[in-house]
C-alpha cells in the first residue's frame, strides 16, 4: 500500500497509566475506504487506542498517523480530518438537533455558505429531518446516537471513529444504526474505524483486529479469521468436567477449557468426531453441541477464553486500567 | 411512529453529496469558535427561565426584606437615606455575581454530561473555549443585572444615561472576573456538588465582607483588612460612588454612607478600583487557560 491510500498507520503504539500498561505495542494499517473493526472485551485497550488516534491521549511510545498526519506532532491537522462518535453521549441536551449541528460546524470552521445544505443532508441521511427543531433531551437513545453519527461526519472527515456505536441500544435500533453506517460509507467514501464487543457486529467490518489485554492477537477479514480456526467448536456437558478434560488431553490430544459452563474444544470435522467421543471418552456425557467457527471462536482460539468470560472474570488488569481511565485520562 | 422503522433514503434518488472542508486553524476560526461557545451560553440561558427567576430571589430578599426590615434600626444613622437605597449598589453587584458563578458551573456540567469532549476534540485552541465561556458568563450575568437595574425607581434612584451605562460597565466587568474565577475553580473540580460547595464557601464571605451591606469606613481593624483584600470590594465601591453621585444627599449623609475605599488613608480612585477587578479577572482567566491546557 502506498502512503496516500492509507487512512491510518500505527506503529508499536503504547500507553501506560502510571504503572499499568493499557496498550502494549499495537501496529496496524487501515486503507482508505475500509471499515475497520477493533474487537475485544471491555478493558482490552480499545478506547485507549482510539483516544490516542483521535489526539485525546498522548501515546507513551510508538507513533501513529491518521489521514496522513502524525497524531502527536500534527494534532490539529489530524483533528480537522477526523470525526468522532464517543461511547458516552456528547450532545448538548438543552439544544435542538439543529443547534447541536450548527455548533459543531462553527467549532470546525465549516464554510458558513455550505452549512445549511450540509446540515439538511446529514439529518436526512440519519432520518432526523423532522425532529431537527426538537430539543435533544426529548430524543430516544437510538435517535441521539444517530444524531451523534450525523454530527460526526458533518464536516466531511476522512476517517470516522465510532467507539461502541451501538452499545446500550436494542437490537432493532442497532441494526438500523448499521444500515446508516453502511450507507454513509457508500455515499461519503469515508474510512470507518470502530470498536465493538458485539461479535455479530464485527462481521460487518472489512477487516477486524482482535484485541486482548492491550495487544492485537489477530488481524484479518472476518472470513479469513474464521477459516484460520479451521475447526468446529464442540461443547459437551459431562458428569465430571475435570475427568473429561483430562481424558480429552490423554486420549485425543485435545486441549479443552471450561467456558460458560461447558467443556469446550476445537476439532476438525466435528460431526464425525462425536461418535468416537462417546465411544472412547470414558466419562458420561449429558449433551453435545457442534458449531461452525464464529468470531467468538476466533477470539477464544487466540485468547483461550470467550469474550464474555473475559469481561466477567473481573480481570485485574482491565479493571485497573478502567479505574485509571475514569479517574484520570479518560474525560 | 416507530423511530427505528423510518425508511432509508434511496441512494440513487438523492442529490449530490455536499462536501465541506475544515480549514487549517487560524485566528478567524478561533474567533468563530469563541463566538459559538459564547452563543451557546446565551441560548441556554434564554431557554432556562427557572434559572433566571431563581437567581433573582436572593438579591431581592436582601434588597427588600433585609433593607426594609433593618430600616427601623438604621434610620437614625443614615441621615434620612433609605437603607434600600444604600444597599442597592451592593445588590447590583451580587446579582451579577451569583449568575456568573452559575455560568462557570456549566463547565462542570459539560464535563459530567460529556459535552466537553465535543469541544475538546475540535481543531481549536482550548483557550478559545475558556474565553468564550467567560464572555458568555459575563453577558448572561449582565442580563440578570439589567433586570435589577429596572428596580432603581423602587429604591429612589433616578435614571440617567450615565447611570445606566456606568452600572452596565461595572456589571460586565465584575461578571467577567467572577466567571473567570468560577471557570478557574471549575477546571479543577470534577463534581458538581463539590463545585457548589466551594462556591458557597467563597461567594458568601466575599459578599458579606465586601461592604455591600455596610459603609467601609471606621471598621474594626480585622474587618477593614479583610474588606480591603476582598476583590468584590473594588466592584461594590465604584458602583456605590456611581449610584450616589446621582442622588441628592446632604454632605453628612454622603460622608457616612459613601466614604470610599482607602489604602492607608489614601482614597482609591474608582478607575483604579475597576482596574483591580479587571486585572484579577485577566489573571484568573490566564490561570484557567493554563490549567485547562495542562489537563489531558
Amino acid at each position: 500500500m502506498t502512503e496516500s491510500t492509507l487512512a491510518i498507520e500505527v506503529n508499536d503504539l503504547r500507553k501506560s497509566f502510571d504503572e499499568v500498561e493499557a496498550v502494549r505495542g499495537v501496529s496496524f494499517e487501515v486503507a482508505a475506504g475500509e471499515v475497520f473493526g477493533f474487537l475485544g472485551p471491555n478493558g482490552a485497550g480499545k478506547t485507549t487506542t482510539i483516544n490516542m488516534l483521535c489526539t485525546l491521549a498522548k501515546p507513551t511510545a510508538g507513533s501513529a498517523r491518521v489521514a496522513g498526519h502524525d497524531v502527536v506532532r500534527e494534532r490539529d491537522d489530524v483533528r480537522r480530518h477526523i470525526g468522532l462518535v464517543f461511547q458516552d453521549p456528547t450532545l448538548d441536551g438543552y439544544l435542538t438537533a439543529e443547534q447541536n449541528l450548527r455548533l459543531h460546524a462553527e467549532l470546525y470552521g465549516v464554510d458558513p455558505a455550505l452549512v445549511p445544505g450540509r446540515m439538511r443532508q446529514v439529518l436526512e441521511m440519519v432520518g432526523l429531518s423532522e425532529r431537527r427543531e426538537a430539543t435533544v433531551m426529548t430524543f430516544s437513545g437510538g435517535m441521539r446516537r444517530r444524531l451523534e453519527i450525523a454530527r460526526g461526519f458533518l464536516h466531511s472527515p476522512r476517517v470516522l471513529f465510532l467507539d461502541e456505536p451501538t452499545i446500550g441500544l436494542d437490537p432493532q435500533t442497532r441494526s438500523s444504526i448499521w444500515r446508516y453506517i453502511a450507507l454513509l460509507q457508500e455515499r461519503e467514501e469515508i474510512t470507518i474505524f470502530m470498536t465493538t464487543h458485539y461479535m455479530d457486529e464485527a462481521e460487518f467490518c472489512d477487516r477486524i483486529a482482535i484485541m486482548d489485554q492491550g495487544q492485537i492477537v489477530a488481524l484479518d477479514t472476518p472470513e479469513a479469521l474464521k477459516a484460520q480456526v479451521g475447526a468446529d467448536r464442540v461443547r459437551i456437558q459431562t458428569e465430571d468436567d475435570d475427568a473429561a478434560i483430562a481424558a480429552l488431553a490423554g486420549r485425543f490430544d485435545l486441549e479443552a477449557t471450561i467456558s460458560e459452563g461447558a467443556v469446550t474444544f476445537f476439532v476438525s470435522s466435528g460431526e464425525e468426531f462425536v461418535p468416537r467421543l462417546f465411544a472412547e471418552l470414558g466419562v458420561a456425557i449429558r449433551s453435545v453441541s457442534v458449531s461452525r467457527p464464529t468470531l467468538d471462536d476466533v477470539f477464544m482460539s487466540h485468547t483461550g477464553t470467550t469474550i464474555r468470560d473475559a469481561e466477567e472474570s473481573g480481570n485485574k488488569h482491565a479493571n485497573r486500567v478502567m479505574m485509571q481511565m475514569m479517574t484520570g485520562g479518560r474525560r | 411512529m416507530s423511530v427505528t422503522e423510518q425508511a432509508l433514503p434511496a441512494t440513487g434518488a438523492m442529490t449530490e453529496v455536499i462536501r465541506v472542508r475544515v480549514p487549517p486553524r487560524s485566528w478567524r476560526s478561533e474567533l468563530r469558535a469563541m463566538k459559538i461557545v459564547w452563543r451557546r451560553e446565551l441560548i441556554r440561558f434564554r431557554n432556562d427561565r427557572i434559572r433566571i427567576v431563581t437567581a433573582l430571589v436572593q438579591p431581592l430578599l436582601f434588597l427588600f426584606v433585609l433593607g426594609s426590615g433593618l430600616q427601623q434600626l438604621s434610620s437614625a444613622s443614615t441621615d434620612g437615606v433609605d437603607l434600600k437605597t444604600f444597599i442597592y449598589p451592593g445588590i447590583l453587584c451580587i446579582a451579577v455575581m451569583f449568575t456568573a458563578m452559575f455560568s462557570a458551573a456549566s463547565i462542570v456540567w459539560d464535563r459530567e454530561f460529556g459535552f466537553m469532549r465535543e469541544m475538546l476534540v475540535a481543531p481549536i485552541r482550548r483557550s478559545s473555549i475558556v474565553i468564550g465561556k467567560c464572555l458568555g458568563g459575563a453577558t448572561v450575568a449582565s442580563f440578570q443585572g439589567v433586570i435589577l437595574l429596572c428596580l432603581a425607581w423602587a429604591v429612589h434612584v433616578p435614571y440617567s444615561v450615565t447611570l445606566v451605562l456606568g452600572i452596565l460597565a461595572i456589571q460586565l466587568l465584575l461578571a467577567f472576573s467572577i466567571t473567570a474565577f468560577g471557570v478557574m475553580v471549575a477546571v479543577r473540580i470534577k463534581q458538581m456538588t463539590a463545585f457548589m460547595g466551594v462556591m458557597q464557601m467563597v461567594v458568601m464571605p466575599m459578599f458579606f465582607i465586601s461592604g455591600a451591606l455596610f459603609p467601609v469606613a471606621n471598621l474594626p481593624g480585622w474587618l477593614a483588612f479583610l474588606n480591603r483584600i476582598d476583590p468584590l470590594t473594588y466592584a461594590v465601591d465604584p458602583m456605590r460612588r456611581l449610584v450616589f453621585s446621582h442622588l441628592d444627599l446632604s454632605a453628612a449623609a454622603r460622608r457616612t454612607l459613601d466614604p470610599g475605599v482607602t489604602w492607608w488613608g489614601w482614597h482609591v480612585p474608582a478607575l483604579l478600583e475597576a482596574a483591580v477587578v479587571l486585572a484579577l479577572g485577566l489573571a484568573m482567566l490566564g490561570i484557567a487557560i493554563w490549567e485547562f491546557n495542562a489537563s489531558e
